[in-house]
Parts: C-alpha cells; structure tokens; sequence
C-alpha cells in the first residue's frame, strides 16, 4: 500500500493537531504562533503536493493525479491567503483564538482529500471534516447574533445537503453495488447498467454537490452566511472550499458518471443559467458589500458549471482556469474588504467606499482592478477566465448557455462597476484606518497576479489543460 | 518568434506600448500636489509627443503600393490555440493610428488647464487610452483586437466618470453598459469563428470562407457591437449623454477615435470576412443610415446645449460612413473611410471649439453666447473653418468624403445617393444656425464683453487641425494614396465571394 501518496494530507492533519497541543500549551501569543505554523504547514504541504508522485492509494480509495494535484495547490493557495487575511482581522475582532488555524487546517486537510476521492466513501468522508470545520467557523464570533445565526444556518441546511448526499449515494451503490469511481465508469460504458434509480442516485449526488458550491437554486444559504460570518472566514468560504467542491463535481461527473453525460448535461446548464442569471440580478439591490460578494461568488459559481456543462476535457480545463483566477482575485477583494475599517470598527456598507479614490489611491485602485476582473473587462484576468469557459460552451454547441451567460455577465458588470463609481465618482467619506500590511500585502499580490495574467497565460492554461485530460483518460 | 520586421525593430509595440512606460513615469513623481499635477502634465505631453514622432516615421516609411499587412510582428503568446501577440497595418489601419496618435498630445494640452483636480490620475487615464486605441488598430489577431477593443471602456468610463460635468454617473454607465452589450456578443462571434477556422490570425480569417447560414449570425453578433460603436440609429442614444457629460478631451477622443472603431470593425471584419452576409444585410444597414442622416440631422437642429449639437451631428455623420462602407464599391469605401479621418479631425476640433468657451463662462447653452465675433476674431475664425469642413465645403476636409459617398451610393441606388445627400443639406443648416448664434449679433451679457480670444497654448492646439482640415481638402490623394491598394483588394475579393456563391448556386439549380 503506497501510503506515501497522502503525505501532504498526513502531514498537514499531524501539524494540526501539533498545532492544537502547542495552542493550548502556550499561554501568551498563542494565536500569531499557530497561525504561522499553519501557513508554514499550508507551504510544507504545498511542496509536497508538488513533489508527490502519481497513482492510487488506499485499495483504489484515495488516487493522486495532476487534477487532484492542481487542485489541492488550488486549494492551499486560498487558504494562505485566507489565513494571512484572518491575522489581522481577528485580532482587531477580538475573535482571536488558536481554534481558528486549528480548524482551518482540518478543513484544508477534508478539503485536500475531496480533491483526490477516488471512491464515493472517501468523498463524503472529505466533505464531512470539510463541513463540520467550516459550520464551526461561520460562527466563530460567538458572542455576535449574526455569526451564531450564519453558524447555525449554515449547519442546518449543510446538514440537510449531506444527507441528500448520502442518500444519493446509497442509491449509486444499491443499483451498481460499487463505490468505486473506476469501477463505476466501467460499468457505466454500457448503457443497460444507467437504471433509473441510479440516475436518481446521481441527481441527488450532484444536487448534494451544488449545495456545496451554492449554486441555485441552492444557494439560499451563501448570502446569509457570507453576511454574518466574521470577514476572515467569508474569506476562507468565498476561496478555497469553493475549489474543493467544484473540483469534487467535476471530478464525480466526468469520472465515474461521465458516460452519461446526456442525463446530466441538461441539469448543470440548468444550475449554470440560474446561477449567473440570479447572481447576476440579485445583487444589483444590495448594499452590504459581503451580501454583494456572495452573490458575485454564486454567479461565478454559474459560470464555471457552465464549462462542466459541455462535459468534455476543454470544458474542465475552462473550469480549471476560472477557478485559478477566481481564487485570486476573490481573495484580493476580501483583503480589500477587510481593509475597510473605521475608527476600530469594520464597516461592510458599499457607500462606505465612497470617495475612496481620495482617500486612499492605492486601495481604490487594486478594488478597481478586481472590480473589472470580476466584470470580465480584458486584459484583467477575469477575462481569460470568461473566455475559456465560454471558448467550451461554443465547442460543445451550447448556445443557449453562452448567450445567457454573456449578457448576464453585463449585468454583473453593472454592479461592479457601480463600487467603482462609489469610489472614484462620489464626494469622499471619512478615510479608513491604517492598513495592516499582511492586507497589503495579499491586495498587492493578487492584484498584481489579476493584472499581469494577459503576459503569461501560458503556465496556468498549460497545467489545467493536463489537469483536464486526466479525467477522460 | 519573429519579434522584428523589415525595420528590423518592433515599431508598432513600440507606439502600443510607449505610453504605458509614460504611465509608470507619472506614477513615480512624488511631491506637494502641484508639482505632481505640472510633472505629469509635461511627462504626458512628451509620451505623446514622442509616440507621435515614432508614428510619423511609420507614415514615412509605409509603402503605399503594397495591399497587405506591413511592419508585422509575431510573438507567440498561447501557442496551444494559435493565438499569437500578431500586430500589423495596412493602408487602411495607418491613417487611424497617426489620427489617434495625432489627437492625444491634442487632448492633453487642451486639458492643461481645464483638468485641475487628480490631474495625475486624469494623464495616466488618457496615456492608457492612447495605448488601447493604438493596439487596436494595430492588431492583426483577433483575440488581440478584442482585447484592446473592450479595455477601452476601463479609461474611458473613468474619464467621464470622475472629471465630466453634473450628469456623469449616468453617463458613463450608460456609455459602459450599451458598449459592453454589443462587446460580449461579438466575443461569442469571435469564439466561433476561431473553431470554425482553427485560428485568429485576421489576415488567414480574411481569406476563410464561413459558411453562408453561419456568416448571417457572425454578422448580426458583430453588428451588435459595432453598431453601438458607430453608433447607429438606434443605439446611438448614450452617446450625446456621454459626450455632454465627458471632459472636452474625453469628447474629442470619444468623437476623434472611438467612434471610428465602430466603423473600422466594419471594414476589418464584416465585409472582408462575411462576404455573403454583408451583402445580404446592406439594405438593413442603408435604411438604419438614412434614418441616422435625417433624424438625428433634425435632432440637432432643435438642440440647446452645443456639445449635443455636435453629438447628434457625429452620428449623422457617421450614417454618411456607414452607408458608404456598405456600398462595396472603391468610391463608396473610400468616401466612407476619408469621411472617418475627415469627421475624426473635424468633430474633435469642434469639441475643441465648445471647450475653449466652456473654459471661459463655464456653460455650453447656445443662448448663453452671442456676439463673439466682437471679441474673439481669432476664435471665430477657427470656428468657421471647422464649421464650414463639417458642412462639407468643397476645399474642405469634409467634402471629399461626402461626395466620394454619395458617388458610390448612386451606383447603388438613386435614393440612397439623395437621401444620403439630404444630410449634407440638413447638416449646413444646423451648422450654420449654431454658428450664427454663438458667433453673430450683439454681445447683450456682461461677462462676454471681457472674454479673451484664444490663448497661444489654444493656437498651438488648433493650429495642426486646421493645417489637417485644408490639406485634406485640397490635397486629398496624400490620404486617399495610402488606401488605394487595400480598397481595390478588398472590393476585388468582396465582388469574387459574392461571384462565387451565385456560381455555386448556378450548379446545384
């Protein structure tokens, strides 16, 4: 058994638990201390990630590919940054405690391993550690209605997701009497096997996955959630488990249930259309920047399903790059939006920013160019995204899809621009805080990741594209 | 890779990208907020200034016989698609480079006094403008193109946006939306065209023959944003907000080159590319033309404010473009392509004009004026040679392209040719009722008794556009010269498509 395949997830699991005795050893500091040593564990597991060969682990359970690998960076990129974000956060916050890197780690670790689940068991086991860490998150203010209620809701309605889950994949197992992704696809060759209640094992599957992705009409949870759960951990939410679930569906979808593909297809351009429309619309009315940004991430959500919807391996990869660059430049908004606090307090409001330009140059800028990123206006890096997304879409011949998904992409960018507007167009506010430097810092980088990607696409699209075609082997 | 040309140096990515090296410099000046505004004033002039220079050497060196693409350069960029950093110009897309890279440092000294808050972030804005028209018109990939087509709107909507009068909010996400629309849906026509022929490489899809239900739909995507563009009757409705509200330079940028682009897609893309479609939708383009002409032609007769004058009169010029454009013969396309460069220097002056007494009285209502002649002689002077260019005076740069249209519109057809020129008649009456009243009659406001005429800094502004506007007029063929080669390519290959098909279609009858 070639254990050594699950060693960055061994070692990120053995460091968070290192990380949770030294937390309640030290008396003073412990929470810059831990956090440090989880970032350290992020890099540790991100080398090894790098470095770790290829192959399957754990009687065909657990598989190590360059999907699964690409990923997993994916993952720990967000969740450094997410970590750099929360230093700060929290400690102004008055929410810091050693129990937040702690479960980071464990979330990352669920998360790592929903990445490579090569078996539906391993799947939920990864979702679960993922979740339940994440439930205690949202609700890591204790002491503030609003996160309790987001921790609560959130853990209500996951709950309720996993159950369908679990149900769906009771269903899979009953008519094909196999977890096993592998074995599943080949028996899925012939079309005889596609029961009925397979089929339904399937939606309930998948239905249990969008949950987790928010896509609608699943989503009623995300903006209430991002909303009342402290900035730090809507950062976490809006990065990396985003990662972990979608790469979870595309693997799930293209792997084992690939071959039926014409009974999926219709549902995720289903889910792709009402995810971009209702992001797209829904936000236009808000005036909370966190509410804005939770429907901003199920619109984005809407637009990687749609390059899953063509189900082929230039599909994944448009999903793959979305995801890169959403990652960055979602965290690059949250750094942003942590940034935004005034005389000690957080302030969450759009009309907050306005004026920002004055005030602040340097912040208004990077918010801009994370603005038109997210609009998809080129030589931004959202654009690229778009672009091979609906470079798919058009391939497959879907086009109802691209046009949907164009025009509501208009839409969006109203609404983008519209926080432009408010900080470069409107008289200025009172000026913000100082910012930490960790803010800067993550704003400075992934700015500049968003601004520069039209010079070298080539690293990132490359490694998707070989990522991709790992699933339609 | 093959980064050079027959220069031997990389000349176009060297104007593409010049300002942008401009924009780090402005970024770097520190100091009290007047040294910043003063420094990068001058860093933006001398950027420019520079770019101009480079372009002229590109002007020279242009050879005029030659139909395709010169000066290319090729970098691959994303190899696995064949898309490549390809930049290039033929006859047709130099003049519009030397337009843009004329009107900048134009726009920037007309700024130098009127543009007094974040002056640095307004010079850095404008030298990223200059960057995306430039690439655009350079562009020989389609990618590329729309890259630099849609980066546009970013500067463009800050200019309107942070230094344009009471109504700028509106404005600018008017301007940015109706642009955007059309942008996505000829994203969604490039993506197709780019499976269909397995590259973006212009000059290849030039040559690619799309099948004829196919080109009707690449078409409509394309017209959906071009047409916003033109803009065309009638999604022509953001641009006199975005003009009345932008800054004079924004306006004389908005109406000098980006109004151009719309129609310069036309010629790149449209007719060259989808033949049959082209064809096929000329009479849809005509009548959306001819009701541009005489609508918006009395639109501007009933104006108040003198910027939407100008406004609705650029887009009935822009009908007169249209409509010659889709005439598919040589004096049709080339009265359309000279009446882009002749509206490009002409309407930019005339902004310029309503800027130089905005800066004075702070007001762009006719009825605020009157008199001027009293005053300002020099100022009345100028104006009427820009007034009367726009009226097409022969002698003018605004004749040639007028008549050259309506000579290729009458071997289409009598009515477009009459209902074309039925503009030019309209167009000399709300011209020239404007210029009576700002110009004419007695100075009954007190302020106006002390206006100034134009300041030396005003000379210098106007000065190249009124060299411009007469030698257009009365030298033509030092324009038209460097088109003729690309014009008759085009035509021939536009009448050879069209042969082709109905050849095709004889033997399957």
């Amino acid at each position: 058994m070639n254990w050594t395949l699950a060693l960055p997830e061994i070692v990120l699991a053995v460091i968070g638990l290192a990380v949770l005795i030294i937390g309640v050893l030290q008396k003073r500091d412990a929470v810059t201390i831990c956090t440090m040593l989880t970032i350290g564990g992020f890099v540790i597991a991100f080398v090894l990630v790098l470095a770790g060969g290829k192959g399957s682990a754990f009687n065909g359970q657990f598989i190590a590919d360059s999907f699964g690998s690409f990923n997993k960076l994916l993952i720990l990129a967000g969740a450094t940054l997410a970590a750099i974000l929360s230093l700060d956060f929290n400690r102004k916050q008055g929410i810091e405690r050693f129990e937040y890197p702690v479960l980071m780690l464990l979330a990352v670790v669920g998360m790592m391993i929903m990445a490579s689940a090569s078996n539906l068991m391993t799947l939920y086991l990864g979702l679960e550690l993922q979740s339940l860490s994440l439930y205690v998150l949202a609700a890591f203010a204790r002491d503030d209605l609003r996160s309790s209620e987001a921790g609560l809701k959130y853990f209500v309605l996951g709950g309720l997701a996993s159950g369908l889950l679990l149900y769906g994949i009771s269903l899979v197992y009953g008519f094909s009497g196999t977890m096993d992704f592998s074995k599943l696809a080949s028996l899925l060759v012939n079309p005889q096997m596609a029961s009925p209640g397979l089929i339904v094992g399937v939606v309930f599957v998948l239905v249990g996955l969008a949950f987790k992705v928010s896509a609608v009409p699943f989503h009623m949870w995300t903006p209430d959630v991002y909303e009342g759960a402290p900035t730090s951990v809507t950062a976490f939410f809006a990065t990396a488990p985003k990662v972990a679930a979608m790469a979870l569906l595309l693997r799930v979808m293209c792997s084992p249930f690939g071959h039926l593909l014409p009974a999926w297809q219709s549902l995720i351009v289903i889910l792709s259309i009402a995810s971009m429309v209702l992001g797209a619309f829904a936000a236009i009315g808000q005036s909370n920047i966190k509410r804005l940004m939770a429907y901003s991430s199920i619109a984005n959500m809407g637009y990687a399903l749609a390059g899953l919807a063509v189900g082929t391996a230039d599909g994944v990869r448009g999903v793959l790059v979305y995801m890169t660059i959403y990652v960055f430049m979602t965290a690059g908004t949250f750094a942003c939006i942590i940034a935004m606090r005034r005389q000690g307090r957080a302030v969450e409001q759009i009309s907050d920013m306005a004026g920002l330009a004055t005030n602040d140059p340097m912040l208004a800028m990077l918010l801009a160019i994370f603005m038109f990123s997210m609009a998809g206006i080129p030589l931004m890096a959202g654009f690229f995204g778009k672009l091979y997304v609906f470079l798919a879409a058009v391939q497959g011949g879907l086009w109802t899809l691209a046009v949907v998904g164009v025009l509501s992409s208009v839409v969006g960018a109203f609404y983008y621009i519209r926080i432009i507007k408010v900080m470069y167009f409107d008289p200025p506010a009172a000026a913000f805080d100082r910012r930490a430097p960790s803010l800067s810092f993550v704003a400075v980088a992934t700015g500049l990741f968003t601004l520069l990607f039209f010079l070298f696409p080539s690293p990132v699209v490359d490694a998707a594209n070989v990522a991709a075609h790992v699933l339609f082997k | 890779m093959n980064a050079g040309n027959i220069v031997g140096f990389p000349l176009l990515s060297l104007i593409t990208w010049l300002p942008m090296v401009g924009c780090l410099v402005i970024l770097t000046i520190r100091g009290d907020e007047k040294t910043i505004a003063s420094n990068a004033r001058w860093t933006a002039l001398w950027t420019s200034l520079i770019v101009l220079v480079v372009s002229l050497v590109i002007w020279i060196k242009f050879d005029r016989s030659e139909a395709g693409f010169q000066f290319v350069e090729n970098v691959s960029w994303l190899p696995e698609y064949k898309v490549g950093y390809k930049m290039g110009i033929d006859g047709i897309s130099v003049l519009f480079v030397l337009l843009s890279t004329v009107l900048t440092p134009i726009c920037i000294l007309a700024s130098w006094e009127s543009i007094q808050t974040k002056v640095r972030e307004f010079m850095i804005a404008f030298l990223i403008l200059e960057t995306m028209m430039v690439g655009m018109f350079c562009a020989l990939d389609f990618v590329v193109f729309y890259m630099f087509f849609e980066a546009v709107l970013i500067p463009m909507y800050l200019i309107i946006g942070v230094w344009g009068g009471p109504r700028r909010v509106y404005a600018a996400v008017k301007f940015f939306l109706f642009t955007l629309t059309g942008s996505v849906l000829m994203l969604l026509a490039l993506l197709a065209m780019w499976l269909q022929a397995g590259t973006t490489d212009i000059p290849t899809l030039m040559h690619t023959q799309f099948p004829a239900g196919m080109q009707t739909w690449l078409f409509l995507a394309f017209f959906a944003s071009f047409a916003v563009k033109v803009p065309m009757w009638p999604v022509h409705t953001w641009l006199p907000d975005a003009h009345v509200e932008a800054p004079t330079a924004g306006s004389v940028i908005l109406a000098g080159v980006l109004l151009k682009m719309g129609a310069y897609g036309f010629v790149r893309f449209s007719i060259p590319m989808l033949p049959l479609a082209s064809a096929q939708f000329a009479p849809f383009i005509y009548t959306l033309s001819i009701v541009a002409v005489i609508y918006t032609s009395l639109v501007a007769l009933a104006q108040q404010d003198m910027k939407k004058l100008i406004a609705y009169s650029s887009v009935a010029h822009m009908g007169v473009v249209t409509i010659g454009l889709f005439t598919f013969n040589e004096q049709g396309i080339q009265g359309g392509l000279f009446m882009m460069l002749s509206h490009g220097v002409v309407s930019a002056a005339l902004f310029l004009i309503v800027g130089v007494v905005y800066d004075r009285i702070h007001s762009r209502e006719i009825a605020r004026y009157g008199g001027l002649a009293d005053r300002m002689p020099g100022y009345s002077f100028a104006f009427m040679l820009f007034a009367m260019a726009s009226v097409g005076l022969p002698g003018t740069a605004g004749f040639v392209g007028e008549f050259l249209v309506i000579l290729g519109a009458l071997q289409v057809n009598f009515w477009l040719a009459f209902l074309g020129g039925a503009g030019m008649i309209l167009g000399a009456a709300y011209t020239l009722y404007l210029y009576r009243r700002v110009i004419f009659g007695k100075i009954t406001r007190d302020d106006l008794r002390h206006i100034v005429d134009l300041s030396p800094r005003e000379w210098a502004v106007f000065a190249p556009l009124i060299v411009l506007t007469m030698w257009m007029g009365i030298y033509p063929s030092s324009f038209t010269g460097f088109w003729d080669a690309s014009v008759a390519a085009m035509v021939k290959q536009h009448v050879a498509a069209l042969a082709e098909t109905t050849k095709l279609a004889g033997v399957l009858q």
